[in-house]
């Protein structure tokens, strides 16, 4: 089991781990689950700006095509290019090797959620 | 507003096994167990097991009645055949595609789609008193019990008995040899588009050699209180074949791979067999509903016509996207996805004709973003040795 301590959640699903004012983000295990088989994503380029809750790329599954949201601002540093070939990290290792992309220069999110209250909204989620 | 969905004999046993479960053609059906691509490979490499309980069974014994519905030649096809053909409305638009089995009892089985059953069977019912010198004046029983269904004797010349049956798949390399193990039927023999009667499992079958995955396998119908029995021991059994539980995922993946058209996504009531590509399920040389405007339409020429093609990149085409050529959207896709056997993107579109050619390459509007695609040979995926 990935430590989830000091990851961070947005409400799109995302996870944003921060180091420094550098940040690494990915989509949450129960964003895996319900997209189930992960088989593309379109990413964006190194040197990118993105706002916090911008567009930052797509994720498709075998069932759908789906939008990537940044959790924080910040500059794109890093691609994961193992997703080119492997897209099945994302489902089989979420919080690791299925990491996305990485930022610096970040901005803080107010709006994230820790695990324990991201658990809770997936909960009434799934509910209702 | 509350919507039911229909559950098959098999639901408590998805649910165990801890499928997502999906509302597909009015039924609550497994989508996957664990992964599309885990089920999709074990089809095509060991023996996958379906549940088709929510397909339609119709029993069609007017065979007046049927050669009028049906848009192929049946008097041709000898008992214990199966064949695959369209439902056309007058216009020649596909009300549905079916497998039609003849019964040695005289009259036709229909295997329709799940969505389309109810509409399917008021529709031959409609037509029944086509044939005014029919035996049974058009009587019309909803549903008979017990199974299989032609046993019965009575009045009536369309029964639906597809809420008395299930239908389980077996599909795969090794499916052949697994359902051998269950049954002292000699089902090796059993000739693809054929079917027996006959025991798997100690529960009363009829055997069809027929699927919808592009391997070799049998589809089982039986008794709905058969069902868990049957599902159960071919689970076991197959343990030592690598069997796995497939959903309905896995199947539109392994079917498009096979080129086979979907209903409703593909072709539909819009659409006639000639665009589609399905010449070969026409005798145009009967009568059949449909079978005029169709001879028109052949007589007008095709505007557009049903294509395979590939990616040439590796974005991902879906249904309804645009194909475009030289920024003009030209076409629309019907199916496309992932073609886990083949490592490429693959999809089915309308074109026109004049891009029908296999090696013609048009762009497939991802996102505002034109991809390039190039028109292929259907079906995308061959088995290695047909039987």
């Amino acid at each position: 089991m990935a430590d989830l301590s000091g990851m961070r959640f947005a409400e799109t699903h995302e996870w944003v781990r921060k180091d420094g004012d550098t940040a690494t983000m990915g989509i949450s295990q129960y964003a895996q689950s319900q997209l189930g088989d992960v088989i593309y994503l379109e990413l964006p380029a190194v040197g990118q700006q993105l706002e916090a809750g911008a567009r930052l790329g797509v994720i498709e599954s075998v069932k759908a095509a789906s939008d990537l949201y940044s959790p924080v601002g910040g500059e794109v540093s890093e691609v994961n290019q193992d997703l080119k070939d492997h897209p099945e990290y994302v489902n089989e290792d979420p919080y690791g090797k299925g990491w996305v992309i990485k930022l610096r220069g970040v901005k803080d999110n107010p709006k994230l959620l820790d695990q324990k209250a991201y658990d809770a909204f997936v909960q009434g989620q799934s509910g209702s | 507003m509350v919507v039911t969905a229909e559950r098959t004999p098999l639901y408590d046993e998805h649910v165990r096994l801890g499928a997502q479960m999906t509302n597909f053609g009015g039924w609550v059906m497994p989508l996957q167990y664990s992964s599309i691509r885990e089920e999709h490979r074990a089809v095509r490499e060991a023996v996958g097991l379906f549940d088709l309980s929510h397909m339609g069974e119709l029993r069609v014994k007017d065979e007046h009645l049927a050669q009028r519905v049906v848009t192929r030649d049946l008097a041709r096809l000898r008992p214990g055949r199966i064949q695959y053909a369209m439902l056309c409305n007058e216009a020649g638009g596909i009300i549905d595609d079916i497998l039609v089995y003849a019964v040695a009892d005289g009259g036709y089985l229909m295997v329709v789609n799940a969505g389309n059953q109810d509409g399917d069977f008021d529709w031959i019912r409609a037509h029944s008193s086509f044939k005014s010198s029919s035996p049974v004046g058009g009587a019309i029983d909803v549903r008979v019990a017990g199974f299989p269904a032609w046993a019965r004797q009575g009045g009536g010349s369309v029964f639906n008995v597809g809420p008395d049956w299930a239908l389980v798949g077996v599909q795969g390399p090794r499916a052949v040899g697994l359902v051998a193990r269950l049954t002292g039927a000699a089902v090796a023999e059993v000739k693809y588009y054929a079917f027996i009667e006959g025991k798997v499992a100690d529960v009363a079958c009829v055997i069809s050699r027929t699927g919808y995955t592009g391997e070799d396998g049998f589809e089982l119908f039986c008794g709905n209180e058969d069902a868990v029995r049957l599902w159960r021991a071919l689970l076991e059994e197959g343990q030592t074949d690598g069997i796995r539980p497939a959903g309905l995922g896995a199947r539109d993946t392994l079917r498009l791979e096979a080129g086979m058209r979907l209903h409703g996504n593909d072709i539909d009531a819009g659409t006639n067999p000639l665009e589609a590509g399905l010449d070969w399920t026409l005798s145009l040389d009967k009568d059949f509903i449909g079978r005029d405007a169709i001879v028109q339409a052949r007589q007008r020429g095709l505007s557009r016509i049903l294509v395979g093609f590939k990616m040439l990149d590796r974005s991902i085409p879906r249904h309804g996207y645009a194909i475009v050529n030289h920024d003009q959207r030209v076409g629309t896709v019907t199916s496309g996805n992932v073609s886990f056997t083949l490592g490429y993107n693959i999809g089915m579109a309308y074109v026109p004709p004049s891009l029908a050619q296999v090696g013609t390459r048009f762009g497939v509007d991802i996102r505002g973003t034109a991809a390039p695609a190039e028109v292929v040979a259907l079906p995308f995926y061959k088995r290695p040795h047909p039987k």
